[in-house]
C-alpha cells in the first residue's frame, strides 16, 4: 500500500517499457554546443530508430526528450550554450521526459579550463534531475574519442521507459568492439544469459527481462528455493539449476554444467544476496560472516571459475548487483554495505582483464525497490525510503531488471567497470 | 523391427517424500505428479516439448482419475500434444513405467519420454459402501417411479459406513507387514540386524543430502525441502525403544522404524535416445540395459510375499551373462528391513538357490557397502509408485558420478510380484 501524505504530492506514474513501445512519443529536441561531434551520429541513430528530430524549438511544444551534445564544450565561457538551450525548453518536458547530455570524458582533456567545463556537465545534470518533475530524469553519458560506434543502445535505453527508474547517472563510454544489434525488440537474441538468486524479486524480474528481450535464460537459486525456481524457469522457457553459490565446489560445478549444456554464456548476472542486518556492536560472526560469503566471495569464486574455465563466450558481459547501501551505508547493515561495497572493488579490479577479452562487467546498485524484503520494513522507514529521491516513489524489480538488460546487451560494450544505479536519483550515495 | 538402441537416463526429479497427512495432506496424486513433471520440465527446459509419451501410475487412486497421468501432463508445463497413459503394478509400477519408456525407446517406437510415479496415503480414496452402491446402481437402472421408491426401502442405516482402502492383500487377508514378517521368521532375521540396517538408511540419506546429491535430483513442494522421514540422529537405541508391530508376540521383530513410513510423493524419469539428449545437449547419466518381473505364488505356493525380486535377479543375470557381484551399486527397495535382508540371505542360501531358484550354485553375497548407498526406502519413504523414479535416478546419477560400472535395481511389490532392472554408466 502507497501511503497518501496531506501535502505531499502523489508521486507521478512512470512511464515503463512494454513490448511494441515507441522509443519515445512525438519528436526529440537535440541542441548542439559548437564544435561538438556527436550531432550526427546521434540522429542517424534516432532517425533509424523513426524518432522525429527538431533542432529548435520554434514554437512551444511538449518534449518527450531533450538531448544536449556538449561535447565541443572546452571552457567556462561554453557552458552558456548548455544552459541557453536546456533552460526555456526543460519546462516543456512532458510526463516522463528525458534530459541526456552528452560530454567527453574529462580526464581526456589536456587543460584544467577543457576538464573543468566537462566536469561541471554532472553537477548541472544531477541539479537538473532533482528539478526534474512528473516523472523526468536527466543523465550525463561521457563519451570517450573513438566511442561513437558504441552510442546506440545507451542513447535507446536512456531514451525509452527501460531507464524509468534511473536518474542522475553518469556513464562513461569508451571506445570498444560493439556487436551490431539487427533486432531492437529482441537484442539479446540468441545469447544465453544465467541470473543467480531468480526464484523471486529483483532476480525473478532479470530472469523475465532477459528472456523478454530474446536470451535464452538459465536461472539459479538455493534448493531450497526450488519450487518458486521451477515456476521462474517454467515462465520464460528457461532451465532451472539449484545450486548453493556458497559451496566449495559451486563454481566449478556451475561453470562445468554451463559449458555441458550451453557450449558457452553470454550474460551472466549475480543477482543473488541475502541480509543479515544488526548494529554492528550486536552483529555475530556468522551473521557477518554469512552475507559476505553470499553477497561477495561467491561473486568473486564464480568470476574466476568463468574466466578460468573459458564458460564466457567473446563479448560476454558480467553485471554485479550492488546496492546504495554499499556506497551510502546504511544503519545496521555494516555486513550487507561491506559486501555491496566489496561488489564495486570487484567490478573495477575485473574490468581491465573483462576489455582483453572484448568483455565487459559493471554493477548495478538498486536503491529503494519495491519487494518482499521492503515490504517488510517498518511503516515509516519504508515510507520515507521510498520518498528520499527525485521521483518520489520506489522503484520495480523490474526497474533493476531493465538496467542489467541494458549492460547485458551485445551493443554495450563500451561502458566495463563502472556502477549504474537504479535509484530514482535516491539522496543517499549521490 | 528395427535395431535396438539402449535408452538413456538423462535425469529425474522428485518431490521430496513427505510423511502421511503432513505437508502433501491436501495434495492429489495429480497435483505431486504435476508438480514432479514440473520440476522436470525446469530442470531440462522441456516448456512446450511434445514428448515421445508420459507413463506414470499410482497405487491407490481415485475412480475419477482415471487419466491421472494424461491429466497431469496437460496441468504440466509440457506440450498438451504429448500422449500419456496410466501403468499400475503396485510397488514396481515406477520401475515398470521407465521400462515401459525406455523399450519403447529401445524399439525405435519414441525418441524419448517421461517415466513416473506418485502415490498418497493422505488423500486415499474412500469408495462408497458396496451394499449402498448396488441399491444406487439399481436405482440408477429403474425406469419408474414406483421402482425406485421400492428401492428406497433398501436402504439401511449400516450403508453408510464407507470402504476404506486397506494394506492388506485380498487373497489372503494378511496385511503386507504380516507376510514380511513370517519371511522374516523363516530366513531368522534377528530385530538387530533390521534396525542396524534402518540406521544405515537414514544415515546414508542424509549424508547424500548434505553433500548436495539431490540438488539436480528434488525440487522442493508445498514447504518441504527435504524427505521428511528422514532422521539423521536415528541410532540403535532410538530404534530399540520401538515395539514390534508386524508378527506374533515374542518372536515379532518388525518396528515402525525398520518398515517403511506411509508417505506421499510424486518422482519422474526423463528418458531419451542419445541422438536427441546429445542434440539438446542433455545430459547421460546411465542407460538402461535389461529388465525382468517375476511373480510368486505366495498364495498357495508356500513363497513369501515379497520374494518375488528373488526370482526375478537370476533370469535376469543369466540373460545378461552376469553373476550377482558384477554391480557397482545395488539399490535394494526397502519395504522393510527384513525383507532385503531375507533376499540377501536367500541368494546366498544354495539349498534356496537349488530348489526355488533351480540355480547349481547359490548366487553368493554382495558388498554390503554398495548397497543403497545413498539411503532407500526406510530413510526416504515409500510412497508406493514413486519409489521406483526415485531409486532409477539416484542410481543413474551414482553411476554418472563413478563414470563406469553398472548397478542393479530390485523392488517387491503387492501381489507376490518383482520388477528388477540393470543400470549401465553412459
Amino acid at each position: 500500500m502507497k501511503l497518501k501524505i496531506p501535502g505531499v504530492p502523489s508521486p507521478a506514474q512512470l512511464r515503463r517499457y512494454t513490448p511494441g513501445q515507441p522509443l519515445v512519443e512525438g519528436p526529440v529536441l537535440i541542441g548542439v554546443a559548437p564544435s561538438s561531434k556527436l550531432r550526427d551520429p546521434l540522429c542517424q541513430i534516432l532517425e533509424g530508430a523513426g524518432v522525429t528530430v527538431r533542432e529548435e524549438s520554434s514554437r512551444p511544444e511538449r518534449w518527450p526528450a531533450i538531448i544536449f551534445d556538449a561535447t565541443g564544450i572546452s571552457d567556462v565561457g561554453g557552458l552558456g550554450a548548455l544552459h541557453a538551450f536546456v533552460a526555456p525548453a526543460f519546462r516543456n518536458l512532458r510526463p516522463s521526459g528525458r534530459l541526456i547530455v552528452f560530454g567527453t570524458l574529462p580526464e581526456e582533456g589536456s587543460r584544467p579550463e577543457h576538464a573543468a567545463a566537462q566536469r561541471a556537465l554532472d553537477g548541472f545534470v544531477r541539479s537538473a534531475g532533482k528539478e526534474a518533475r512528473l516523472g523526468s530524469t536527466a543523465n550525463l553519458i561521457y563519451v570517450g574519442p573513438g566511442a561513437e560506434a558504441g552510442l546506440e543502445s545507451t542513447l535507446r535505453f536512456f531514451l525509452s521507459g527501460r531507464s524509468a527508474y534511473v536518474s542522475g547517472q553518469v556513464v562513461r563510454l569508451s571506445p570498444a568492439k560493439a556487436m551490431p544489434t539487427s533486432d531492437w525488440a529482441h537484442p539479446l537474441r540468441d545469447r544465453v544469459g544465467v541470473v543467480t538468486g531468480a526464484a523471486r524479486g529483483i532476480g525473478a524480474a532479470i530472469a523475465d527481462t532477459l528472456s523478454r528481450d530474446g536470451a535464452q535464460v538459465v536461472v539459479l537459486d538455493m534448493p531450497a528455493q526450488g519450487a518458486a525456481l521451477a515456476e521462474v524457469a517454467n515462465r520464460v522457457g528457461g532451465t532451472a539449476f539449484q545450486v548453493d553459490i556458497t559451496a566449495k565446489d559451486a563454481p566449478s560445478r556451475l561453470a562445468t554444467y554451463l559449458k555441458d549444456r550451453h557450449g558457452a554464456i553470454d550474460v551472466f548476472v549475480h543477482n543473488a544476496g541475502i541480509t543479515r542486518d544488526r548494529s554492528l556492536v550486536n552483529m555475530p560472526a556468522e551473521q557477518w560472516a554469512s552475507v559476505l560469503a553470499v553477497n561477495l566471495d561467491a561473486q568473486l569464486r564464480i568470476n574466476q571459475a568463468l574466466l578460468d574455465q573459458d564458460v564466457l563466450r567473446p563479448g560476454a558481459r558480467v553485471i554485479c548487483i550492488s546496492s546504495t547501501s554499499g556506497i551510502a551505508g546504511n544503519r545496521g547493515q555494516t555486513n550487507y554495505a561491506a559486501s555491496k561495497a566489496g561488489i564495486i572493488g570487484m567490478v573495477q579490479a575485473f574490468a581491465p582483464a573483462m576489455a582483453e577479452r572484448d568483455m565487459t562487467i559493471n554493477a548495478v546498485a538498486p536503491g529503494f525497490i519495491e519487494t518482499a524484503m521492503t515490504k517488510a520494513m517498518p511503516l515509516a522507514t519504508r515510507e520515507i525510503g521510498r520518498r528520499i529521491n527525485s521521483l518520489s516513489q520506489g522503484g520495480l524489480p523490474v526497474d533493476v531488471a531493465e538496467t542489467v538488460a541494458w549492460l547485458g546487451q551485445p551493443g554495450t560494450a563500451g561502458i566495463n567497470g563502472q556502477v549504474i544505479r537504479v535509484c530514482g536519483q535516491s539522496i543517499l550515495g549521490a | 523391427m528395427a535395431d535396438l538402441r539402449r535408452a538413456a537416463i538423462v535425469g529425474g526429479n522428485r518431490i521430496p517424500f513427505a510423511r502421511a497427512n503432513g505437508p502433501y495432506a491436501r495434495a492429489s496424486n495429480q497435483d505431486m505428479l504435476t508438480a514432479a513433471l514440473d520440476g522436470l520440465v525446469a530442470r531440462f527446459g522441456l516448456q512446450n516439448a511434445r514428448l515421445g509419451e508420459v507413463a506414470a501410475g499410482a497405487v491407490l487412486k481415485h475412480s475419477r482419475d482415471f487419466n491421472l497421468t494424461r491429466e497431469a501432463v496437460l496441468g504440466a508445463r509440457l506440450s498438451p500434444w504429448t500422449p500419456a497413459y496410466d501403468v499400475q503394478q503396485a510397488c514396481g509400477t515406477g520401475l515398470e513405467t521407465t521400462i515401459h519408456v525406455a523399450n519403447k525407446i529401445a524399439l525405435g517406437q519414441i525418441e524419448n519420454g517421461i517415466a513416473a510415479g506418485v502415490d498418497t496415503a493422505s488423500d486415499a480414496p474412500i469408495a462408497v459402501n458396496e451394499d449402498l452402491r448396488r441399491v444406487l446402481l439399481q436405482m440408477n437402472r429403474a425406469k419408474s417411479v414406483p421402482q425406485r421408491l421400492a428401492l428406497l426401502r433398501k436402504l439401511r442405516p449400516t450403508q453408510v459406513v464407507p470402504e476404506t482402502p486397506r494394506n492388506a492383500e485380498p487373497r489372503t487377508g494378511m496385511s503386507m507387514g504380516e507376510h514380511a514378517a513370517i519371511t522374516a521368521r523363516e530366513w531368522g532375521i534377528t530385530r538387530e540386524e533390521q534396525d542396524e540396517f534402518a540406521v544405515a538408511s537414514h544415515r546414508n540419506l542424509a549424508a547424500a543430502w548434505k553433500r548436495g546429491f539431490f540438488d539436480d535430483l528434488v525440487t522442493p513442494y508445498l514447504g518441504l525441502q527435504k524427505d521428511q522421514t528422514m532422521r539423521p540422529d536415528a541410532s540403535m537405541e532410538s530404534l530399540a525403544r520401538l515395539k514390534p508391530v508386524f508378527g506374533k508376540d515374542g518372536t515379532a521383530t518388525m518396528t515402525a522404524g525398520n518398515s517403511t513410513p506411509l508417505s506421499d510423493g510424486a518422482s519422474a524419469v526423463l528418458l531419451s535416445t542419445a541422438e536427441w539428449a546429445k542434440e539438446r545437449r542433455l545430459p547421460i547419466l546411465a542407460h538402461l540395459v535389461d529388465a525382468e518381473t517375476a511373480a510368486v505364488d505366495y498364495v498357495h505356493g508356500g513363497e513369501g510375499l515379497l520374494m518375488a525380486p528373488a526370482y526375478a535377479v537370476p533370469r535376469l543375470l543369466e540373460r545378461n551373462h552376469l553373476s550377482l557381484q558384477d554391480f557397482d551399486f545395488y539399490e535394494v527397495h526397502e519395504a522393510f528391513a527384513s525383507t532385503v535382508l531375507g533376499t540377501l540371505k536367500a541368494w546366498e542360501d544354495p539349498k534356496y538357490c537349488q530348489d526355488r531358484l533351480g540355480l547349481s550354485k547359490p548366487l553368493g553375497s554382495i558388498e554390503r557397502t554398495r548397497l543403497n548407498v545413498n539411503g532407500s526406502s526406510l530413510a526416504a519413504g515409500h510412497p508406493f509408485a514413486a519409489t521406483g523414479g526415485r531409486i532409477v535416478a539416484t542410481l543413474a546419477k551414482l553411476l554418472a558420478q563413478k563414470g563406469s560400472g553398472r548397478g542393479l535395481i530390485s523392488i517387491c511389490a503387492a501381489g507376490g510380484q518383482g520388477v528388477v532392472a540393470i543400470l549401465e554408466a553412459a
